[in-house]
């Protein structure tokens, strides 16, 4: 097996500033009061992901999903220790970031397939399968900007999962869709997993993560709480405790 | 689904065999080198700002047309008639549209520049791509809306009989480089420190306003040297004054009667060495813009 994502030792810092204008600082600083304050949004996490592994990252609001996967997708750099990728990365964390609400959606298929670095000639050999999946039908040629947010949020879903990742990015992502759209994107996720590429799957939905992934990382505050197979790491996080999740739509529904 | 057809990409060799592939950090590549290797990005960035400006208008790209025309008939009739100064300096609408075309250029690209990080928080805070892209295509763009006014400006200066010459137009390129390259040194700097304190989109206005009376446009050159002497050699360290006049070198001169004389009289000495120094300084200040900016970088996606 060949390594995919390798975290090593990682930790995050984020200041928060208190006090932002001038007059705020002075009187801060005259009441001797701390000028700004730093927090840990991840420490110590360390973990090692195969290629074509599945993994579900889930964890509490706050527990620094979103910036772990901010660290792997490049976006951000850790403050301690590092974070190694192979190949190429795409994903949902990205699914309607780029889109200019007064450009059309076929002006923005090109451009957000551009940012998630697809190629000129690539775009334009996949953009039919891309509109296909997206279903946006006659609004191809309208603004963004006048879409509902449901099309939206399946444009750049289907941009997502055209791009020639080894990596796919999800994060909790299924929020907008309809049902049948939802289905659809289930389906798909599968077919990429399937396919051998590396997942990183963020989600609150025990059943979606269930059928998804082989396993599972917990974060707690921060650190890793859990690291092993699906069903204990769902366990581990109490979110076992509705035992009927055969029902797809009841398990995508917990993704809002 | 029956859209999910089978990849095409299998072509491309084994696709999801990545052993022959580096373990390397996801954030490794930035810079303005990085920013020219994926310039289809660039171009629809680029693309998508032009395009986004005159959008739903009915006019569109016209107006790029109309509102540098109309300055220069504002000048032409303020400058020229109103305060007289074209009695004594031939066309003097044309010099002021001459220093008009670089100023604009030079406070759009850092204007739009030190907006252009925030601007695109969406962008920024999501995806992995070169954060010298977003200042570069605003220089890119203004340079774009640079071109209706050089058209205008060759237009009036035909109609007044000018003719062009190598080293004018040469000085021509020269001027452009050094804006643009300012342009994007400032841009760089300003839209990271924008995105810690949001005061520098208001410092960038007031520093504007300076560039606007800074530069030999709406008074000739010739008034700084007859008051200052040999101090106004120091006048001569702004490159934008620089590019200014080798722009009037290139335009201005030719359209009046006595070409020759109104360059001894109106333009430095050695504008085109000057410009070229110019350049060179602006050039540093490139790399140093560029040095500042990867060491704030870092923290630019969780400060937005």
């Amino acid at each position: 097996m060949t390594t995919s994502i390798v975290v090593d030792g990682v930790a995050k810092k984020f200041t928060l500033r208190y006090h932002r204008t001038l007059k705020q600082v002075t009187v801060a600083a005259v009441r001797r009061q701390e000028l700004s304050n730093s927090f840990w949004a991840l420490q110590d996490v360390s973990f090692e992901v195969q290629q074509g592994e599945s993994i579900g990252l889930m964890g509490l609001n706050g527990s620094g999903k979103s910036t772990l996967l901010k660290l792997v997708n490049g976006v951000m750099r850790p403050d301690k220790g590092s974070v190694l990728t192979r190949g190429r990365i795409a994903g949902l964390i990205a699914a309607r970031a780029g889109f200019h609400p007064q450009l059309s959606g076929r002006e923005n298929i090109y451009l957000n397939a551009a940012v998630q670095g697809m190629s000129e000639a690539e775009t334009k050999r996949k953009f039919d399968d891309i509109v296909d999946f997206a279903d946006i039908g006659k609004f191809l040629d309208s603004q963004v900007g006048h879409y509902s947010s449901g099309m939206t949020a399946r444009l750049g879903f289907s941009v997502a999962v055209h791009v020639d990742s080894d990596i796919f990015l999800a994060d909790e992502v299924l929020a907008v869709g309809d049902r049948p759209f939802k289905k659809k994107c289930m389906e798909r996720m599968q077919e990429i997993r399937d396919s051998g590429r590396t997942i990183f799957y963020v989600s609150h939905a025990p059943g979606s993560v269930r059928k998804m992934c082989d396993r599972v990382i917990v974060l707690e505050e921060g650190r890793v709480g859990f690291d092993g197979p699906t069903n204990a790491g769902i366990k581990y996080l109490k979110y076992d405790s509705k035992p009927d999740e055969d029902d797809t739509d009841d398990d995508l529904g917990a993704d809002i | 689904m029956t859209d999910v057809a089978p990849r095409s990409a299998s072509a491309e060799g084994e696709p999801y065999d990545v052993s022959h592939l580096p373990l390397v950090a996801p954030a490794a590549t930035t810079g303005l080198l990085e920013v020219f290797r994926r310039r289809y990005l660039l171009r629809l960035l680029v693309r998508r700002e032009i395009s986004a400006r005159y959008q739903a208008s009915f006019l569109g790209i016209i107006w790029s047309y109309v509102n540098p025309f109309t300055q220069f008939l504002l000048y032409y009739f303020i400058l020229g008639i109103v305060v007289g100064l074209g009695s004594r300096f031939q066309n003097f609408a044309v010099h002021v549209f001459c220093g008009l075309v670089i100023v604009s250029f030079f406070t759009e690209t850092f204007n739009a520049g030190t907006r252009s990080i925030v601007g695109n928080k969406q962008l920024v805070q999501k995806l992995a791509v070169p954060r010298e892209m977003f200042p570069v295509a605003s220089m890119l763009v203004s340079g774009y809306h640079v071109i209706p006014q050089l058209v205008i400006l060759v237009v009036v200066a035909l109609f007044y009989g000018w003719t062009p010459d190598p080293v004018g137009m040469l000085g021509l390129l020269v001027a452009l480089l050094i804006v643009g390259t300012l342009g994007t040194a400032l841009a760089l700097l300003f839209s990271a420190a924008n995105v810690f304190f949001r005061d520098f989109s208001q410092v960038v206005n007031v520093l504007t306003n300076f560039v606007r009376f800074g530069v030999p446009m709406i008074y000739p050159y010739t008034l700084v040297s007859e008051r200052f002497g040999p101090v106004a050699q120091f006048y001569l360290l702004n490159p934008i004054a620089d590019a200014v006049l080798l722009v009037q070198r290139a335009f201005w001169v030719g359209t009046t009667d006595d070409p020759a004389e109104y360059t001894r009289l109106h333009i430095p000495d050695h504008i085109l060495t000057i410009g070229l120094g110019a350049f060179v300084g602006s050039a540093v200040v490139l790399v140093i813009g560029q040095l500042v900016f990867s060491r704030l970088e870092n923290k630019i996606p969780e400060r937005l």
